[in-house]
């Protein structure tokens, strides 16, 4: 306190000749007490900013949220999918022909400790005689069995494994771990058309992988632009604030906090894009499930997918004015 | 405070804005730069501000060798310096307190320290009155005295002015003058350019003169008062 009062004293009255240099002074908390002021004051000041002109900031910001939006959409469509065909049973299914010379209490046995492995869901037994019935149901060569003096069908044991060792990668090392046990002659797979879902899903993703990294450039590119054009209109100011003793930092926070809002507001405005679009889709796709006996609903964007969304959107508003910021606040110096 | 050893400044095209020029002033002087449109005047202040390097020669201002100043240490010197612009070079999109306090702000200082400062500089240039108005409301002397205010805010040692009467009638001009020799009286060291030449015979200062980038004339102001006191007109 006694070094304001002073201070005023100065100059109110004319006092001592001593002039002091112009730095802060103060202690080493005053000092980070008035740089968060200093940020607080630019983050709050820019958002006053981008709210004097709403029709311009908010095209810019539509424009971007439109750009985050459709990888974010995109996204959660596909895991959508994902999650129809999680669903599909038999979907990757193993059949494990037994040896010839079995018998039932080992087959039960091996049954058991099939049940007890963390990746099996479930196991179906298939006897012999059952495989004869069925073939001669299903096929024409009914009568040709006829000949044969003894059942040729060995016992089979089709595996289910859980949801989480369904992909490709899981069921395969699956398959191979059951193939090496005593009791199996053939461990089988029909892995084609998972494979051929699990490729098409591979190149969904890297599809949005690609229009996501396309679309974040053209965010950093929007945001540039329109740091740049407001660093251009503001040139008188930055002028005489380099003429007064502003530093390059203090100069660039206003706009690169403006950046920073206008990725936050433009992630917001995509969330509530995606949300809305999905609940739109939501219905449709109901009656579309009732359709084939199902009960799927959509997933909306889940709580870390959201702060992921709006993480990216603030990263790229900063990084786009700091692109701007950067190329062009260096360029203008009072003349 | 300031000095200048054959310094000068040399544009692309071979064109010289200020050739050799010799100069010491002071802490606490008052000098007064005259010369015509295009004799250097701006180009000397512009030199002691760092707005333009000498292209040889020394240049010392507040004890700092000019030439060694790096790019980012340029905003601390401008800090020690007050500048006062001819067509004044306000902020019209904020208040006159907003104006005067932005020095404070560039400097980091709280908020309590820069309510107080900003009133007291307002009130020795005479707008407490008018903190809260817009430049735009204001005469042409009142913006000036806005831009005097913004200059002394931050107290430093070294008050550059150019032209700061360059749009007033003499009337307003003499209120302005004799507000820079208050604040030299109290030991701020006050550089004004100007073409002013009845006002500066007036005051009575020291008074250099350039012609052609050359510093041709360095006149005590003494002996130009006793002259004024002999009631000879120049």
């Amino acid at each position: 306190m006694a070094r304001f009062r002073k201070t005023e004293h100065d100059v109110a009255t004319e006092g001592s000749g001593k002039r002091g240099a112009s730095t802060g002074g103060g202690s080493i908390i005053d000092r980070l007490h008035a740089y968060g002021l200093a940020h607080l004051q630019a983050l709050v000041f820019s958002l006053g900013r981008i709210s004097h002109s709403p029709v311009s900031s908010f095209m810019t910001i539509a424009v971007i949220a439109i750009a985050l939006a459709m990888p974010s959409g995109l996204h959660l469509l596909l895991k959508n999918f994902q999650g129809v065909s999680a669903g599909w049973d038999n979907a990757a299914q193993v059949s494990l022909f037994l040896k010839q010379d079995i018998n039932r209490s080992s087959v039960e046995r091996l049954d058991d400790r099939l049940r007890a492995m963390v990746e099996i869901d479930s196991v179906t037994i298939i006897a012999p005689d059952q495989a004869l019935a069925e073939f001669r149901r299903l096929s024409d060569f009914g009568d040709a069995l006829k000949a044969l003096s003894e059942n040729p069908f060995p016992t089979v044991l089709l595996v289910q494994p859980t949801m989480a060792y369904s992909a490709p990668a899981a069921v395969k090392s699956l398959l191979q771990r059951l193939s090496h046990l005593p009791e199996v002659e053939v461990a089988q797979l029909d892995m084609e058309w998972v494979e051929r879902w699990y490729a098409l899903m591979e190149i969904g993703k890297r599809a949005v992988l690609i229009l996501a990294i396309l679309l974040a450039m053209a965010v950093l590119l929007i945001i540039g632009n329109t740091i740049r054009l407001a660093i251009q209109s503001r040139r008188d100011e930055i002028e005489v604030q380099k003429l007064i003793g502003a530093t390059d930092a203090f100069i660039r926070r206003p706009f690169l906090y403006s950046g920073f809002w206008h990725g936050l507001l433009g992630a917001i405005l995509a969330w509530v894009l995606v949300t809305v679009s999905l609940w739109l889709l939501d219905g449709p796709v109901q009656r579309l499930s009732l359709l084939y006996d199902g009960n799927f609903s959509l997933q909306s964007l889940t709580f870390p997918a959201s702060l992921l969304l709006l993480l990216v959107g603030m990263l790229l508003g900063y990084g786009g004015a700091r692109i701007a910021v950067g190329r062009h606040l260096r360029d203008i110096e009072p003349s | 405070m300031i000095q200048f050893n054959q310094a000068g400044k040399r544009y692309e095209g071979g064109r010289e804005g200020l050739s050799q020029v010799d100069l010491h002033i002071t802490p606490g002087e008052m000098v007064f730069l005259t010369g015509h449109s295009g004799a250097g005047k701006s180009t000397l202040l512009k030199m002691i501000a760092l707005i333009e390097r000498a292209t040889y020669g020394q240049v010392i201002v507040n004890g700092k060798n000019l030439s060694r100043v790096r790019r980012g240490q340029i905003p601390y010197v401008r800090r020690d310096i007050g500048i006062i612009f001819q067509n004044h070079k306000l902020l019209y999109d904020r208040s006159v307190f907003d104006n005067v306090a932005l020095p404070l702000v560039i400097a980091g200082h709280g908020h309590g320290e820069i309510q107080r400062r900003v009133r007291a500089a307002l009130d020795k240039v005479g707008l407490l009155d008018k903190e809260k108005r817009f430049p735009i409301m204001l005469s042409g002397g009142e913006q000036q005295r806005v831009g005097i205010a913004r200059a002394v805010v931050n107290k430093p040692p070294l008050l550059l002015a150019d032209e700061p009467t360059g749009n007033l009638d003499p009337q307003l001009s003499a209120e302005i003058m004799h507000l820079f020799e208050q604040f030299n009286q109290v030991g701020v060291t006050v550089l004004i350019a100007t073409h002013d030449i009845d006002l500066i015979s007036r005051l009575g200062h020291r008074t250099l003169t350039l012609e052609q980038g050359r510093l041709v004339g360095d006149s005590d102001g003494r002996r130009a008062t006793v002259e004024a006191g002999d009631g000879q007109v120049p």
